[in-house]
This record gives C-alpha cells, sequence and structure tokens, in this order.
C-alpha cells in the first residue's frame, strides 16, 4: 500500500514536470492517469520483490552517481586519447567480473554502470558474474570493476562493507 | 557578472562536450572493428550527451526547462546503456568476437549452466576458423560488416 503511494506520488510529479500547464482539469488529469497506471501494474503483479531494493538509500545513491561521473570523465578521456592515437593499441579482451548483487535492480545498476562507462561493455550476464568486453589494458582495470561492484553493493546492504 | 560567468560555464561545456561528440565520432570511423567502434559510441552517450544538455541546462536557468532537460539527461543514462548492451549482446550470441584479442574468458570456460548456448558459440567459431585460416583479410572485412 505504501509503496503504491509513493508510486502514484512519482508518476504525478513527473506528469507536472513534464506537462507545464497548471490548470485544474489538467491536474486532475494527470491525477487519475497515475492512480490508474498504478492499478494496472499492480493488478498485473508484475513487480516481484526480488526486482526492487528493499529500502532506498537517497543520499547514498546520490554519492554514488557523483562518483560514476567522475569514472566516466575520466574514462571518457583515456578513450578519447586511445582514438587520437596515431597507432591503435591491440589489447581488446573479454572478462568476467563477478556480480555479487542480490537483487535484480542492482544488477542491472552494475551491469550499466560498467557500459556506461567508456572503455568496458558489459557483453552478458550469468548467474554470478558479467563478461565484460574492455578495450584496453587500462580500461580492463579488475580491482576498479570490483570496486565498482562493491559500492553497488553497499547501496543494497549497507552491513556489508562495515562487517568487511 | 552572474550572467557573464553562467555564459562562459555554458559555453565550456558545450565546447567541451562538441569536442568529445567529434572525437566520438571520428572514433566510429577509426576505430577497428565493431567491439572497438561500440566503444567510440559509449563517448558520445555520456560525455557528448551529457555535456552539451548540461550547457542547456545552465542557459536555461532555475525553470520547468531545466527540470526537463534534466530529465532527458536521466533517462537517456539508463536507455543508452541498455540500448548498447543489447547491441553487444547480439552480436555476442551471433558468435562475433573482436580480432587481436588478448584475454577471452568465454573461450577457455564455456557458460556451464547453459550448455546448447554455448555449443552454439563454439560451432558458430569453429565455422569461422578455417575462413579465417584461408582468407584472412576478406574475413577481416566481413566481421567488420557483421
Amino acid at each position: 500500500m505504501m509503496r503504491a503511494i509513493v508510486q502514484i506520488l512519482g508518476l504525478f510529479a513527473l506528469w507536472l514536470v513534464m506537462s507545464g500547464v497548471y490548470q485544474p482539469l489538467i491536474i486532475i488529469f494527470g491525477a487519475i492517469s497515475s492512480i490508474l497506471c498504478v492499478w494496472i501494474i499492480s493488478r498485473l503483479g508484475l513487480v516481484d520483490d526480488k526486482a526492487i531494493l528493499q529500502r532506498f538509500r537517497f543520499f547514498a545513491g546520490l554519492r554514488y552517481l557523483f562518483w560514476l561521473t567522475v569514472e566516466i570523465g575520466k574514462a571518457d578521456w583515456a578513450v578519447s586519447k586511445v582514438i587520437l592515437a596515431t597507432v591503435m593499441p591491440k589489447q581488446q579482451r573479454l572478462i568476467g567480473v563477478p556480480a555479487r548483487q542480490k537483487s535484480d535492480i542492482a544488477k542491472v545498476l552494475f551491469a550499466n554502470s560498467i557500459t556506461i562507462t567508456p572503455g568496458t561493455v558489459t557483453v552478458e550476464t550469468e548467474a554470478d558474474h558479467l563478461i565484460v568486453h574492455a578495450l584496453t589494458d587500462e580500461a580492463a582495470d579488475m580491482a576498479g570493476l570490483e570496486d565498482m561492484g562493491a559500492r553497488v553493493c553497499d547501496l543494497e546492504h549497507p552491513e556489508r562493507r562495515e562487517a568487511s | 557578472m552572474m550572467v557573464v560567468v553562467v555564459d562562459i560555464l555554458s559555453w565550456a561545456s558545450f565546447i567541451v562536450g562538441g569536442f568529445f561528440l567529434f572525437v566520438g565520432s571520428l572514433g566510429m570511423v577509426r576505430l577497428v572493428d565493431f567491439w572497438a567502434r561500440l566503444h567510440a559510441a559509449s563517448i558520445i552517450d555520456s560525455a557528448g550527451v551529457g555535456l552539451i544538455l548540461l550547457g542547456m541546462m545552465l542557459q536555461g536557468g532555475l525553470s520547468l526547462v531545466t527540470a526537463k532537460l534534466a530529465l532527458i539527461v536521466l533517462f537517456l543514462f539508463i536507455t543508452g546503456p541498455t540500448a548498447s548492451h543489447a547491441v553487444a549482446n547480439a552480436a555476442f550470441m551471433s558468435g562475433s568476437r573482436p580480432h587481436d584479442m588478448v584475454e577471452d574468458v568465454t573461450a577457455e570456460t564455456p557458460p556451464k549452466k547453459t550448455p546448447s548456448k554455448s555449443k552454439k558459440t563454439k560451432t558458430a567459431s569453429a565455422a569461422k576458423a578455417p575462413k579465417a585460416a584461408t582468407a584472412a583479410k576478406s574475413s577481416k572485412t566481413t566481421r567488420k560488416k557483421s
């Protein structure tokens, strides 16, 4: 029930931002359509408990986003240097990266974070690891990728990092 | 004064974003094969689009336009990697592999849980091997196209 209310409020906020027309009729349409959407989704029963984070840590997510932006910037520059270099390096490799995330959404977040960082692309997802294509030796830095995985795990289970 | 600073910042991000868009497009032409070109597209996805939209947001100021642009950035950052993963996964499944690989985790240990899939990729790579041996140059070009 709580989740449904949060979903309705989220969809309604999206409607308000996207429409930009603030007349009573339009706002009522927005409210009705967001309630209808959430009702249909809950009736379909597509969202199971494994697909979502049990509790989302907002500030930790924000910190992760900031860290990821810095990493993307660094990787952008590295791949730009490869493109502009006179001699192309022959260092392509397919590597296996362990993915220890429990929920599906955290795994998706990890795989998407790898893909959006230039130099690495997630090619295939297995049960407990991802197959990643790396363009250069620098991009295939296993410690860096595992650090990213640990950070995503940290979003999911705050106690894990404190324990280790 | 403030307007000038914001203008300078937004122009800087337009120029840097344009530079990354140019480098990404150059990479799409210059790099060796499909797999390397994917990374060039990845630059356009992240730095190019991100910086250009950041410049637009600075021009927009604190308004509804900026909020909409921020949502565009958010959705592009989710859908962009998903799309490139779909393309890469399709290439992987059809048996295409990057050439001049120094390390291939899939060659040594085929996936355990899906035997049919590993068989498929094995036969595909086996079928490709003699072709590559007889005519290395032509197979390179065909692989580029695929």
